[in-house]
Parts: C-alpha cells; sequence; structure tokens
C-alpha cells in the first residue's frame, strides 16, 4: 500500500512538480511539498477515490474460461427421459407421502438414492446456532462446542448419498447441497428434488466420472446453513466420543458416516418462487464470510452453460433502490456522454457504456460490496468456504406453477443439464481450482471487477489520510512549542505521546465495547433485542465517562492546561484511523473500503468547533457544520439506519436499538470481522473524532 | 547303408544326450491357466485370470528356458529375488459387495496405482541396493515410473506389520500411477501364448479396462531346491482381476443381468494355449446354494445343479465342487475349437440375493482438520454383520479377542506427531496399553526417509468400532519437489488393514484337483484390506515471486545506478545556467500541438520529444498551462467537429 502510494506521489511530481530549483532530495521535497499542500491533495485524492469507485462499472471486464480444462458444454448431455421421469416420480412420490402418511419423508429420499446404487447414510445434528465466544472468533470452524445435556426433543436429520466413481481413486468429490424442509416442505422446494434425483439417476450410471459425487439433502427446518454446517463439521472433524444425538429417534442412524476424500467442489441448488420474467430465472449466489469468493471460473462455467446452452436467465443479487435513483442514472449519463466524446476523438477509446447498463452495474456492484463487506455468506455455500471448497448457490426460479405436469419435465431436463455440464467441467479438472481470480466484485454474472482494478478507489481514499496526519503534526507541534515557553517540556519529539495515550484509551474502549455484548448475553433472563441493546448502550456511555474521568487528558470537557493539542490528536486519530483501515483491507476489503468511504472524511473534517463558532466566518462554520454532519452519519446506529432506509425498510425510534443489536448479533454469530471493524477501529476513531469537534481550544 | 548307420550314431548319441540334459530334472516347465468368474451381489461379475509359470530348480537350464520368461528369471537371479509382487490397479475394490473374506479379495484387492515389494536374498546393507535396481528394472519391463520408487522417501522396510516377517523386505507404492494398455501389453508379453490364444485372448482392452475394477499382478517367488549345486526354481503367478457390468436390457432392478463371455468381453475362447498343461475355466456361485442337497452322485442331481428354477448355464460342466457355502463349476476348454468356441453364459430366471463374506472389521481412512496448518489422519474400523461368524478369535486371559495389525507408511512432508495418537474404542478413548499391543514407528526424515507405523491392535470381540487418530503437520517443499503444473494436492499411501489371526482359504476337497488357482485357493491366506490413499493439499508458494522479486530487484537497480549515474554526472551549477537559457526559449507551439494530437489519436509521436528538464520547466510556469489546456481544449473541441461531419 504503501510503496504504491509512493509510485503515486512519483508521478505526481513529475508531472507537475519540476521546479528549476535546486533538489537536493526528490523524495524529501517531494513529501514536504505534498505535506504542505496537504488539504488540497486530500481534497483531490477524496476526489478521486469517489470517483474510482462511481467509475468502477465501466471498468468491468467480461468473464471468461480462464482454466482450459473445464471445457464447459464440449460433452454432449447425456441425459434420457428415464432420469427425468424418476425425478418426476420422487417428487410425486413426495407430495403423495404428504396426504397420506406423516414426517419421514428421509426414508423415502434415502430409498431413492439407495436405488440408484447410491451409499446412503442419515445424519443427526444440533440446530443449535453458533454462540458468540470472545476467544472463538477466529478460530477455525471447528469449535461448535457441543452441548453436554443434549435433549432429543430437536434434532434435524441430514440425508446423504454417494456415487462412488467407477474407476476413480477417491480421492476427491463434487457435493451437491439440496436444502429441503422435511416437515413442511413445499412444492418448489421439492422441485429442486426433482432436478437433483434426474441428474443422480443419470450419474450413477455413467462411466466418465473420476470424483465421486455426494448428494446432501439438509433438513431446511434449521435453516439453510447451520445443516449444511453441522454436516461439514461431521465430514472434517468428527467427534469419537460418544454422542448422545445417536441415541434420538426411530430413523436408524446407526450406520457409518460415510466420506468420500477431499470436497473439490460444492454446488447448492434451491428451487425457489416463480420467475418474474418470461423465462426460468437463475440466480447465483457466491458471497462466503468475509467477503471470500468462491474461484471466479466455479460462476463462469455456471453462467455459460445457463446461458449459451440452457436458455436460463442469469442474475446475480443487486440493490433494487438504486436502479431508480435519478443522480445515479444521472451520474451514467455523464459517463455515457463522456464515453461517446472519448470515442470519436480515438475509436480505441471504447470505455462508454449505455446508462441503463451503467444503472444496473453499479445496483449490483453495491450490492456486492454490501455483501462481502457484511461478512455473512449469502447462502448455504458460505459453510463450505470455511474448509476452502469453492462453492456457490444456485437459486432457481421457474415461470410455471410447481403443479404444472407438462412444463416440469423441461423443467428438470433443464436444470439437470446445468448441473450435469457444470459437474462434469469440475470433475475434468486435474487440479485445484487456482486459475481465476479469487478476489473481484461482479456488476453482472458476466462482468467481473479485478483487485487490482478495485483497489485503485482504496488506495486514493487512504493516501490523503497519512499526508495529513504528518502537516497536522508539524502544525502541531509548532503550536506546543509556541503556547509553553518551558524548554524542558519542549522534548519536541515526545508530543504525540499525550495524545496517543488518549487514542489508546479509547481503542482499550472500543476492545472492551466489542466484547460486552458476550457478558451481556451472560446475564440471566430473557430480555428483548431492544433491552440488551439499552443495556450495552448504558454501559458504554458509563465506560466512556469513567475513562474520561480517570484519564485527565482524554476528555473534551477537561480545562484547557490539561488538555493536549487537537492537532496533535487529530493527527493520532487519523493514523491509527489509517493502520486499521489498511488492516481491515487486508481480512475484508469490502468492509474497509465503505469504512473508508465513512471514516476518511470523517477524520479529515474533523475540527474544534468552539473556534469556529467564536470567529463567526462563513468558512469555518461550514466546516464545523460539515464535520458535525459526518460525524453523525458516521454513528454506527446511525449508519444502519440511514442504510436501512435506502433499503426501504424505514426504521424509527427505540426499535432501532432492537434492530441494531439483532443486527450485531448476526455480525458476530457469523464471525464477521466486520463486527471488529465497527468496535475497535470505527467506533474508536469516531470518538476520538467527537473529542476533536469539542475540544476546548 | 552301414557307413550311413555308422555315421548317424553320433548324431544319435549327442541328441539323447542333449535331450537328457534339456529333461534332466523330474520336473518340467510348467504353465497353467484359468479363469474364474463370479457374479457378485451387486449384478456385476468378477473375472479373475490365473496364469501360472513354473521353472523347477535345476542347474542343466543354465540360462535356457522353455516356456519360462527369461526377463523374469534374469530378474530373479540378478538381483537374487527371493519373493517379488508387483500390482498395477485401477478402481477400488468394494469390501462391502465384493467380499473382504476370501483367499480372492485378500489377494487380489490392491491399492490404486502401483505396489511393489520385495524380499531379497542378499546380505542385509546390499537390500536397498538390489531394490533400486530392481525397480529400475521393472519400471522399464513394464512401461511404468516405478522407477520413482527408487527413492529412500517413497519406500518402507516394514518389519512385522506386513505380513511378511522379514528383515530383508521393502515396500512401496504409487498411487498416482495411471495403469493402462501399455502396463498390460508387457504383462501379457510374459506369457507363452501372450493373448492371442487360450484364455488370455478373452482380453479385450476396451471391455478390461471399461470394468469397475482392474487389478494386474505378477507373483514371483523362489523356491529352494534343497540339494547343493542346484539352483533356485521360481513360479510366478500372474493374475488379472477385472470387475465388470454386464450389460443388461431388463428394467428390473432386482433381477441379477445374465451374461456370457462374449458378452462380457466381446470375445469367445476358441481353444486353450497349447503350452499350458491345463487350461480351465470356473465358475463360482456364491451364498445361497451351499444348503442345498449334499449329494451331487445322480445324473439328474448334477444336472439340476446347473440349470435350474434359478438359472441356467449355457454349457454342461466338466465337474461340479462344492465348498461350505459355494458352488464351482469346472470347465475344460480344451474340446471348444474354432466351428465351435467356448461361451459360457449364465442367464438368471428368478431374483436371488446373497452377500459375500466379509472381513471381521472394515476400514476406512480419512483426513480430518481443514486448512494449510495442521490436520490429522483418522482410520475408522468398523464392525461387519459377518463378524461374529467368523473363526479366528483368540481368547486370552478369558478375554476374546480381534487381532488387527496396522501398517502405514506417511511421506515425509507429512509430518506426523506420533505422541498424539488416539484410541477409541466404541467411542471410548482408550489409554495405548489397553489395546495397543505391539508398535513400530520410524519417524520420517526430512527429505530423505517416508515414516512408518506399524500396529497391532488388539480389540475385544464385541467391539462395534475403533477409531485412531493421529495429527500431522504439513511440511514445505523445496521449491523443485513440486509438480509442474498446479497440483490437486500429494498423496499419503493406502494403509493396510490385516488379521493376523484370520485366515481365508476356499478349500474345496478335491484331492485329483492340481490346478494351480485351486491349491492357491486352498492356501490360508491373511486377510487383509487396503484403505483408501488420501490427498492431502500441502500450501503451495506464490510460484509467480520469483518473477516478483526479479522485477522489484531490477527496478531498485535501475533506480540505484540511475541516481547514482545522474548525481556523478551532474554538474548543478552548468545545469542551472543551461535551465535559465532555457526557459528563456519560447516554446514551440507546433510542436506541442503535434504532440497533444498524436496523444490523443494514440499514434506515436513523430518527432523526437525534446529534452525532458525542458520541457518540465516550461510545464511549471501557470501561463504556460493556460495556454496548453486552451490548445488542448481547441484541439479536441476541431477533432469532435471534424469527426461528426
Amino acid at each position: 500500500m504503501a510503496s504504491e502510494k509512493r509510485d503515486k506521489e512519483e508521478e505526481e511530481v513529475k508531472t507537475d512538480d519540476g521546479s528549476p530549483k535546486i533538489k537536493p532530495r526528490p523524495i524529501v521535497q517531494l513529501g514536504i511539498f505534498l505535506v504542505a499542500h496537504s488539504p488540497v491533495f486530500s481534497v483531490v485524492f477524496s476526489a478521486a477515490g469517489v470517483l474510482a469507485l462511481l467509475i468502477l462499472p465501466l471498468l468491468a471486464k467480461n468473464t471468461y474460461i480462464s482454466e482450459n480444462a473445464l471445457m464447459p458444454g464440449s460433452a454432449r448431455s447425456m441425459l434420457s427421459n428415464r432420469d427425468v421421469s424418476d425425478g418426476s416420480k420422487l417428487v410425486k412420490d413426495i407430495k403423495n407421502y404428504w396426504l397420506n402418511h406423516e414426517g419421514q419423508v428421509q426414508k423415502l429420499i434415502g430409498k431413492y438414492m439407495s436405488d440408484m446404487g447410491a451409499e446412503v447414510y442419515y445424519q443427526k445434528f444440533h440446530p443449535e446456532g453458533n454462540q458468540f465466544h470472545p476467544l472463538h472468533f477466529f478460530s477455525g470452524p471447528d469449535s461448535y462446542t457441543l452441548l453436554d445435556n443434549v435433549s432429543c426433543a430437536s434434532y434435524g436429520v441430514n440425508v446423504a448419498g454417494i456415487i462412488r466413481a467407477p474407476r476413480g481413486d477417491g480421492k476427491e468429490s463434487i457435493v451437491l447441497v439440496t436444502p429441503y424442509d422435511f416437515i413442511n416442505g413445499g412444492d418448489y422446494e421439492a422441485l429442486s428434488l426433482g432436478i437433483t434425483s434426474t441428474l443422480f439417476s443419470l450419474l450413477a450410471r455413467v462411466t466418465w466420472l473420476s470424483k465421486d459425487i455426494i448428494w446432501l439433502v439438509t433438513d431446511s427446518r434449521y435453516g439453510d446453513y447451520r445443516p449444511v454446517a453441522a454436516w461439514l463439521t461431521e465430514y472434517h472433524s468428527p467427534s469419537f466420543k460418544v454422542s448422545d444425538l445417536l441415541k434420538c429417534g426411530e430413523l436408524n442412524t446407526a450406520d457409518t458416516f460415510r466420506r468420500a476424500g477431499t470436497v473439490a467442489a460444492a454446488l447448492v441448488l434451491k428451487v425457489d418462487g416463480r420467475s418474474e420474467r418470461f423465462e426460468d430465472t437463475l440466480s447465483i449466489y457466491a458471497e462466503a464470510s468475509n467477503g471470500q469468493m468462491p474461484n471466479l471460473d466455479l460462476i463462469n462455467v455456471v453462467n455459460y452453460l445457463a446461458v449459451h446452452r440452457q436458455g436460463f436467465y442469469v442474475k446475480v443479487e443487486k440493490v433494487v433502490s438504486l436502479l431508480s435513483s435519478s443522480w445515479l442514472k444521472i451520474i451514467g449519463e455523464i459517463f455515457e456522454a463522456v464515453g461517446k466524446l472519448a470515442r470519436t476523438l480515438n475509436p480505441d477509446w471504447n470505455f462508454g457504456i449505455p446508462a441503463a447498463d451503467y444503472l444496473e452495474g453499479s445496483a449490483t456492484l453495491a450490492s456486492s460490496l454490501y455483501s462481502q463487506a457484511l461478512g455473512i455468506p449469502t447462502g448455504p455455500h458460505g459453510a463450505f468456504r470455511d474448509y476452502q471448497v469453492d462453492a456457490i448457490t444456485l437459486k432457481i426460479s421457474p415461470r410455471f406453477p410447481p403443479d404444472s405436469k407438462t412444463r416440469q419435465h423441461d423443467f428438470f431436463l433443464r436444470g439437470a443439464r446445468l448441473l450435469e455440464g457444470t459437474i462434469r467441467s469440475v470433475n475434468n479438472l486435474l487440479e485445484k481450482f487456482h486459475q481465476s481470480f479469487f478476489l473481484y466484485l461482479l456488476t453482472s454474472p458476466s462482468k467481473f471487477i479485478s483487485v487490482g482494478v478495485y483497489m485503485i478507489a482504496f488506495a486514493l481514499l487512504v493516501a490523503p489520510l497519512p499526508m495529513v496526519a504528518a502537516s497536522l503534526y508539524i502544525e502541531g507541534c509548532k503550536a506546543l512549542t509556541k503556547s509553553t515557553d518551558n524548554p524542558t517540556e519542549n522534548l519536541k519529539s515526545w508530543k504525540w505521546l499525550d495524545a496517543a495515550k488518549q487514542v489508546f484509551a479509547l481503542h482499550l474502549l472500543g476492545f472492551i465495547v466489542t466484547l460486552l455484548p458476550y457478558f451481556i448475553c451472560q446475564v440471566p433472563g430473557q430480555h428483548s433485542p431492544r433491552n440488551r441493546s439499552i443495556m450495552w448502550g448504558t454501559t458504554s456511555s458509563s465506560l466512556l465517562l469513567i475513562t474520561f474521568a480517570i484519564i485527565p487528558g482524554c476528555s473534551p470537557f477537561s480545562s484547557r492546561h490539561h488538555g493536549t493539542n487537537w492537532a496533535v490528536l487529530k493527527s493520532v486519530t487519523i493514523s491509527a484511523a489509517f493502520i486499521g483501515l489498511c488492516l481491515m483491507s487486508i481480512i475484508n476489503f469490502a468492509t474497509a473500503e465503505i469504512g473508508a468511504l465513512l471514516l476518511v472524511p470523517t477524520c479529515l473534517m474533523a475540527q474544534p468547533i468552539k473556534p469556529a463558532l467564536r470567529s463567526r466566518r462563513i468558512k469555518s462554520l461550514l466546516g464545523a457544520f460539515c464535520s458535525m454532519v459526518l460525524l453523525t452519519i458516521g454513528f454506527p446506529v446511525m449508519f444502519f439506519a440511514i442504510s436501512k432506509g435506502l433499503f426501504g425498510e424505514a426504521v424509527v425510534g427505540l426499535s432501532l436499538g432492537g434492530e441494531f443489536w439483532t443486527w450485531l448479533e448476526s455480525l458476530w454469530a457469523w464471525k464477521s470481522a466486520t463486527y471488529l471493524y465497527i468496535g475497535m477501529v470505527h467506533l474508536p476513531c469516531w470518538l476520538l473524532c467527537l473529542c476533536i469537534l469539542f475540544h476546548p481550544s | 547303408m552301414a557307413s550311413l548307420i555308422r555315421s548317424w550314431i553320433p548324431l544319435l548319441i549327442l541328441q539323447s544326450f542333449l535331450v537328457a540334459i534339456a529333461f534332466g530334472s523330474k520336473e518340467a516347465e510348467e504353465f497353467s491357466e484359468a479363469l474364474l468368474l463370479k457374479p457378485l451381489p451387486d449384478r456385476k461379475v468378477l473375472a479373475h485370470f490365473h496364469f501360472e509359470n513354473r521353472a523347477p530348480p535345476s542347474n542343466s537350464h543354465g540360462r535356457h528356458h522353455h516356456l519360462f520368461p527369461k526377463a523374469i528369471s534374469q530378474l530373479v537371479q540378478k538381483f537374487r529375488v527371493k519373493e517379488m509382487e508387483l500390482s498395477f490397479t485401477q478402481g477400488r475394490w468394494n469390501h462391502e459387495h465384493w467380499g473382504g473374506f476370501d483367499p480372492l479379495s485378500s489377494m487380489n484387492a490392491k491399492p490404486v496405482g502401483v505396489e511393489l515389494w520385495a524380499v531379497f536374498d542378499v546380505p542385509q546393507s546390499q537390500v536397498d541396493t538390489s531394490w533400486k535396481n530392481l525397480t529400475h528394472a521393472l519400471s522399464g519391463l513394464f512401461c511404468a515410473s516405478i522407477n520413482f520408487l527408487e527413492s529412500s522417501t517413497s519406500y518402507a522396510a516394514p518389519t512385522w506389520g506386513f505380513g511378511t516377517n522379514s528383515d530383508k523386505l521393502r515396500y512401496g507404492s504409487l498411487p498416482r500411477e495411471a495403469v493402462c494398455t501399455e502396463n498390460l501389453t508387457p504383462w501379457l508379453k510374459l506369457l507363452p501364448c501372450r493373448d492371442k490364444d487360450g484364455i488370455s485372448a478373452l482380453m479385450n482392452r476396451p471391455s478390461v479396462y471399461r470394468g469397475f475394477y482392474h487389478s494386474q499382478r505378477l507373483h514371483l517367488s523362489t523356491v529352494e531346491s534343497g540339494q547343493e549345486g542346484l539352483g533356485s526354481g521360481i513360479v510366478l503367478e500372474q493374475t488379472l482381476t477385472v470387475v465388470l457390468q454386464p450389460e443388461t436390457t431388463s428394467v428390473e432392478t432386482n433381477m441379477q443381468p445374465s451374461w456370457s463371455l462374449s458378452s462380457l468381453f466381446g470375445r469367445k475362447v476358441v481353444g486353450s494355449c497349447v503350452l499350458a498343461k491345463s487350461s480351465n475355466v470356473y465358475l463360482q456361485l456364491e451364498g445361497r446354494l451351499g444348503h442345498e442337497s449334499k449329494n451331487v452322485d445322480t445324473e439328474i442331481e448334477a444336472h439340476k445343479l446347473w440349470k435350474n428354477a434359478d438359472f441356467d448355464l449355457s454349457l454342461k460342466p466338466d465337474r461340479v465342487l462344492r465348498e461350505s457355502s459355494s458352488l464351482l463349476f469346472i470347465f475344460d476348454i480344451d474340446k471348444s475349437s474354432d466351428s465351435e468356441p467356448f461361451d459360457l453364459g449364465l442367464t438368471w430366471k428368478l431374483p436371488s440375493k446373497w452377500s459375500c463374506q466379509q472381513a471381521p472389521l472394515q476400514a476406512t481412512r480419512f483426513l480430518m482438520g481443514s486448512g494449510n496448518e495442521r490436520g490429522a489422519i483418522a482410520i475408522l474400523l468398523k464392525a461387519t454383520e459377518s463378524q461374529e461368524k467368523l473363526p479366528g478369535r483368540v481368547v486370552t486371559d478369558g478375554r476374546c479377542t480381534i487381532k488387527a495389525n496396522i501398517f502405514q507408511i506417511f511421506p515425509w512432508y507429512v509430518k506426523v506427531y506420533y505422541h498424539t495418537l488416539q484410541i477409541f474404542v466404541d467411542q471410548q478413548q482408550k489409554t495405548d496399553c489397553e489395546v495397543l499391543k505391539k508398535i513400530n514407528v520410524s519417524p520420517s526424515t526430512d527429505k530423505v526417509s517416508s515414516g512408518m507405523l506399524e500396529m497391532m491392535l488388539e480389540l475385544p470381540c464385541e467391539v462395534k468400532s475403533a477409531a485412531i487418530s493421529i495429527e500431522y503437520d504439513k511440511g514445505f517443499l523445496h521449491i523443485d519437489e513440486y509438480p509442474p503444473d498446479a497440483n490437486q494436492g500429494f498423496d499419503i499411501p493406502s494403509a493396510l488393514i490385516s488379521f493376523p489371526s484370520h485366515h481365508a482359504s476356499l478349500d474345496f476337497q478335491e484331492e485329483l484337483s492340481k490346478s494351480p488357482l485351486l491349491s492357491s485357493f486352498k492356501e490360508k491366506s491373511l486377510v487383509r484390506s487396503y484403505t483408501e490413499v488420501l490427498l492431502v493439499p500441502l500450501t503451495t508458494p506464490d510460484f509467480s515471486m520469483p518473477y516478483n522479486v526479479i522485477t522489484i530487484t531490477c527496478t531498485i537497480f535501475a533506480l540505484y545506478f540511475g541516481s547514482l549515474l545522474n548525481v556523478l554526472r551532474r554538474r548543478i551549477g552548468e545545469e542551472e545556467r543551461f535551465l535559465k537559457s532555457q526557459g528563456k526559449k519560447t516554446f514551440g507551439l507546433k510542436q506541442l500541438l503535434s504532440r497533444l494530437t498524436a496523444k490523443i489519436r494514440g499514434r506515436p509521436i513523430e518527432p523526437p520529444s525534446s529534452d525532458s528538464p525542458a520541457a518540465q520547466s516550461s510545464f511549471l510556469s501557470s501561463k504556460l498551462i493556460f495556454k496548453i489546456i486552451l490548445v488542448a481544449g481547441a484541439a479536441a473541441a476541431w477533432q469532435y467537429f471534424s469527426t461528426d461531419n
């Protein structure tokens, strides 16, 4: 990051700076130049950063199959009507089962699997959610704590069937997951079983398999994610100790949990709702925990086969509210005009795209960025990513009602062909997925932005931070030297120490506030999320007051002589924010990007409000107003409310606290690094900016 | 006439002398061929080709053989191989459905890829050298990369865990070796009739390799004559085991498919190999038939055996043998000819179901953990249904126990922590001394030797499941040890689970039969099963890193030397003067314009660029910048309107 910035600075000097004066050391001089003009540069860089973010949909490249071995669509589909009738029969049988019997659809599915020649087993699991434990935050996926007192009252049962590759060596496997609610499964859900059983019936008799195929029907009564995670835990890190769960229920699950080697890739198939379009719609979900993405080639293969072979309408998630926003439309039109102009100047410059495409692209990009930043997987495929398995969720919406028999045949045929092609491609792979990108943002199913491009926006955004920090530090030092005449206090190099103490104290506070929810959860008794958030809020603010009381230098309300110089404080704050953002960009880039969008202007604009009010000059008043507005937006709860409003759900009043608590709870339950970022980088920096705002200078 | 006779006599004497030399010993070289067919419970058919070639111990042969392949005898003589087994396998043996407690499976269920073990008859110090030479020789002989076993990191010297107790035993396996027809052809070349005649003519490559399991094995052992001055004899046993899926048209899923030799292999047997002493085809039917009437003396009863309500054989068997749970039909193929080829067929009339006898414990092995750092290898032993019925329980101190040997090689990049060995019996953790009877560990040395673990477990007879887990760290390979292309991971060879107190044998109680196949079945063989091959994904370094490093260092060098030269070359006072004089000059507007338009149009600049310091100095003056912007704007506008027209 730093070297890149330096490069940029160097470039800067070559074009702009070239004074004929004698330059003893160009780099030092450049540094001095940048620091001296830091306000201008910070505005330029920040604006460029935002512009670079807006320009990203223009820079998106078309996806391409990078790994030649995949060869999607080059083999003719071997799916026959017999396979499809197998699938239809299963769906019919399940429907009849609902009419006649109660429960135990698992057995029916298991019987179908074993009739096709698969090895079948049932796995029982506990639906208990992930418990937050501060020490287990970043530990591996095998840290699910086993409850000691197991109750047979609620447990889920997964059904899995394995087809062994006839001549394969059993070292690798491909997993197909279909979530199904065994108690009140819907008609659409049954269709996903139909597609997979159609495919399974084919795979059981083909000779080209080199990897074993596992079909996992998960018990989606307990959510989509948890059953898959439970199965994966059992697959990768089983406990050999005795489990009470085995004794529960009538299903004979004493049979062994079977495995089939390293999982090479996984596909989750869901059939959901009716398509609003004329074609059947296929939605691809790829984001796993902490913004991790599967290899782009997997998405490419599915997209290629779905669009060019099976005629699905493929889409990825987008922020719908952005599609109708007028300001984005205007920007899109401007870019379109600029693109047209550039094209007339030089026919090689064809970066312009129509405004509608831009709108679509930025809505998708925003959604991609948001889901990555949130750090919560967008589907059951997220569980696989924890084990370094590339996985995506395919959600198919048929264009017909679920009870239409005639359409069903065609639907099964096409769905199964899509999966067959994908599995065949993955089956061809002799190596792991490695050829294509792992770090990318999608702007449409067939367009992506690679890490090299989207990093620029972030680099530009954070570039002014060290510059401003340095300039403020110099400024602050000068002010301090002026104010204190005592030469002993004039140890120049230690001026930042007071400020650093304050920054450190507030970061420590942020750390404690981050851990507080765990202890609040331990408080006995049932509490609503609202009450819990109130508890959290009061504890945090009292802790803040205590901090201010104990450390005299910290408080914005302390007398002037004890307080540190605000410029030095701001300089250290900005440095801390810079370090925090850079660290976060390594862990989860999208979080850092959105965080930088919020934090960088807030930090840069923060200045004491008192002198501005005293001076009564328009410019300083405007600055104070801006910093106040930015600080208000920058408060996590406030930002949460605003973003909720953007997504079309307005939340007001005290219920906001409850919502916010639930949101944060979900963040830590999913072990999202965003939670840590909010608590340990954003909140302290925000508090520090608040301190600067009310600084008694 | 007399002279003629006289001249013949020496010739006759010479001839008789030669004959005496050739057939001087009591036994001659013998070759026999056999094919065993066996329907399997999961609607597949197992075909087991068995060829045996015996060279009796003799001195007189010298280096000459009639039937025995010369290549093998040279191999034995040169490397002084006492016993050796080489197997090429594709696919996995399904212990659940294809059996695990009969001689066929315990001898022919082999791990995926190539497995080689050999016992040498050389002094201890020369064993490794002999092994290395042997791997190279076999590599050339069988067109396979067996020579990779030469490296000391890929083989081990098991002491007792392998089943053969010898300190001159070496064992190695290559799980990644792809097995195909280029390995079969040299193997067939060792047969006297190759695949031109006899049973081996059935080996149609497409049908053999279409199967679900394919294992070609070569086992040779030397037989000591015991007499002074007489060399040792060699017994070469070549087997090919394939599991095929007969093509069926019937939709009914519980009906066993009917098949014939021609439908399985696409060929028929048109006669035996003339050099073979015996050539038979066996058909073994397992399970459900054992309980039928014991006396097969009458013709009708015998007829009932092969043509009954359940199934129908297309040919009349020459003999029928029975064992406790299976029937064996023997066919002699000598009678077949071109006009009347031998095409045995089996037609099922009723759905039938049976199960194969399984080994006392069924073993699976898998990797635990995720990520690139640590993991664990777990071996799960699960009691099979037939466990209670099996003989071979050992009662010690009033406790009934099952013994199980585990033999496992760890490549050095899997750094096993032997102290983390955990044993769970019936989901209860046991201390080592409770169940572990014997253990032998030889830790691996980085890049020098592989690790080896031999364990003897003594489990209670009523055990339902046992689990063994051992943790490991993943090592770092040297850059040239990685495969040239991106890889899926590295293999841990199969572990071997054997049950020293269980022996499988099939005794058909046929004194008359001298068939090598049946006698090999009669011998008690150790029950053993191989586990799956495991795939360990190792951390793959960023191979583009050297390139990046080169780029960065080159940049740094360029910057360093550039600035150094700059400092050395420059005369600052002189330069300043030059700059001042340059600054006075008006900048060529035309030149600038042409450069700008050229830049916009994406073409190379036509005139050579002027001195950069001059350009830079002129760039800075604000007037000029304004001028440039003005001109650029004008040029852009002009361009825009001119192209529109």
